[in-house]
């Protein structure tokens, strides 16, 4: 965090964002800004390109026009090396949790701190274990996600995505395919990682319920842009049409 | 998911710039894994285990693959010398051509579609899961993590396997030569030290440096641009074994020829 930085003050914004796959128009002109500190979910049906968002903003995936800043720095021009300190700032939570099959839970949820800090062995193990007993899963260590269930595999790579003390977590539909308990435990864990360590979160979800639990303001994806953001009570009780028939309509996808 | 260039292209000119296409991303692949594999720390773990996964899990369908040509050809050889009274040449006629082209290019075609399969549903599975966008999210290089060790395993691996192919297809051969020929195993032994020179043995080990490389590069570039979930990854697959079949083949054509006028 730099110095005189405060919780509130735009910490990424994207700007004019354009995308494309082939001839399919993901976004057009998409603005949006983040406060540092707090929880945004983006909101939108299913394949409106919600987690494309994501990706755009840690340089996987590279915008066809527009600005993202992360502290008003440009990311889109930044190649793989460059992109290096914004990803250790920055850190996913994949949709299906993306570990690693052929390593054990600890040396997956070690993977962030061998790539970024020079670490012992032993302080390495010690973060590892702290940080899956904040997710609930302790003394797993030297299990393989082979044998976890959806629930825990999604909390193990939570507990990869925050072990580097990221300032911004990336959540990617973090309660689909999760059972109510999961997904109510899933969005409890959003909310006390956000508390416990101070992250600015931003989570894509298309589960109306978990974003009204986890979000301080919600972003409406809408027709390739974000047609609206609004503090999450105020959504709730916006009485515009816009959002309502948004609202209703994400109503209608829940399974 | 969006699956990029999904479907075959219509038209001609479609497909000259999807080829080309394909060509550039293969070439640049196998450049940043050039580059990556001089960079220190060099993945040594990483490419023991590929050398067993690629090498020694390969020792049986290659072995036998080449004791078994390298028998058929005997027996039919040695029918046909025969009729001008050669039988016993037999064993010269099959090692240089063991040597020379079935040893490597059998043991490429072998290994192409078993190592080449495997990688290929391996790293397909790791994209269409996005384990390969989140080891770049935590700040590693896919290329140096999953492509290094797969082609220097790859490298070392197909010539040490053509090399145990030559000897063993060469010692099926002395045998069924006894067996269903009649020719004398020391006689075999003989000719074939005498006519298999050095420059049949290098010229064929040669290659198959390059359809290792080939082989396990263009296995992990299907691997990793797979899309479109498990029928993606099948795709992928399947696209691998064609694809490093017609290159082996017709890179063995060209090598061939190139080394001949090297004088190898």
């Amino acid at each position: 965090m730099i110095a005189g930085a405060q919780d509130g003050d735009p910490f990424i914004e994207f700007v004019g964002v354009k995308k494309r796959f082939g001839p399919k128009r993901i976004y057009e002109d998409l603005t949006l800004s983040i406060r540092r500190g707090e929880t945004l979910c983006i909101l939108g049906g299913s394949g409106t390109g919600k987690s494309v968002m994501l990706k755009l903003l840690i340089g996987l995936l590279k915008p066809d026009d527009g600005a993202i800043l992360v502290e008003k720095q440009d990311v889109v021009p930044l190649d793989e090396d460059a992109l290096l300190p914004v990803r250790r700032r920055i850190s996913m939570l994949f949709q299906g949790g993306a570990l690693f099959d052929s390593i054990t839970v600890a040396e997956n949820v070690a993977y962030p701190l061998r790539e970024h800090f020079h670490m012992s062995d032993s302080e390495i193990a010690a973060r590892v274990e702290e940080r899956l007993e904040m997710v609930g899963l302790p003394g797993i260590s030297e299990m393989k996600p082979d044998d976890l269930s959806g629930g825990m595999r999604k909390r193990v790579a939570l507990a990869r995505a925050i072990v580097a003390d990221p300032e911004v977590v990336l959540y990617d539909e973090p309660t689909t395919g999760l059972d109510p308990v999961n997904t109510r435990r899933i969005s409890e864990l959003i909310r006390s990682v956000q508390q416990r360590l101070h992250v600015t979160s931003i989570v894509v979800t298309h589960d109306l319920g978990s974003a009204y639990m986890v979000a301080d303001r919600l972003a409406m994806l809408h027709e390739r842009r974000i047609a609206a953001v609004l503090p999450t009570a105020e959504f709730r009780r916006c009485p515009e049409p816009a959002i309502r028939d948004f609202v209703s309509a994400m109503e209608e996808q829940q399974p | 998911m969006i699956d990029e260039g999904a479907g075959a292209g219509g038209a001609l000119h479609e497909q000259v710039i999807q080829l080309l296409d394909y060509a550039g991303g293969v070439t640049r692949l196998a450049a940043a894994t050039l580059r990556r594999a001089l960079r220190r720390p060099f993945p040594a773990r990483e490419v023991v285990y590929q050398l067993e996964a690629i090498g020694i899990r390969s020792l049986a369908v290659v072995v036998l693959t080449a004791v078994f040509s390298s028998m058929v050809m005997t027996v039919q050889f040695a029918v046909q010398l025969a009729r001008f009274g050669a039988k016993e040449y037999v064993g010269s006629v099959v090692a240089v051509s063991l040597v020379r082209e079935l040893g490597p290019v059998l043991t490429a075609l072998m290994v192409g579609g078993r190592v080449g399969a495997g990688i290929a549903a391996e790293l397909g599975s790791m994209s269409v899961t996005e384990q390969i966008d989140a080891i770049r999210s935590m700040g590693a290089d896919p290329v140096r993590k999953l492509v290094v060790p797969r082609v220097v395993a790859g490298v070392v691996a197909l010539p040490l396997l053509t090399a145990l192919a030559n000897v063993l297809g060469v010692a099926g051969a002395m045998v069924i030569a006894r067996v269903s020929s009649d020719v004398n195993m020391t006689y075999f032994f003989e000719s074939t030290i005498h006519s298999v020179t050095i420059e049949d043995l290098s010229g064929g080990l040669l290659k198959t440096f390059f359809f290792g490389f080939s082989i396990t590069l263009i296995a992990c570039h299907q691997g990793i641009n797979t899309r479109g979930g498990t029928e993606g990854v099948g795709r992928s697959t399947t696209r691998t074994v064609v694809i490093t079949s017609i290159i082996t083949l017709i890179s063995d054509f060209i090598l061939t020829n190139i080394l001949l006028e090297l004088g190898l």
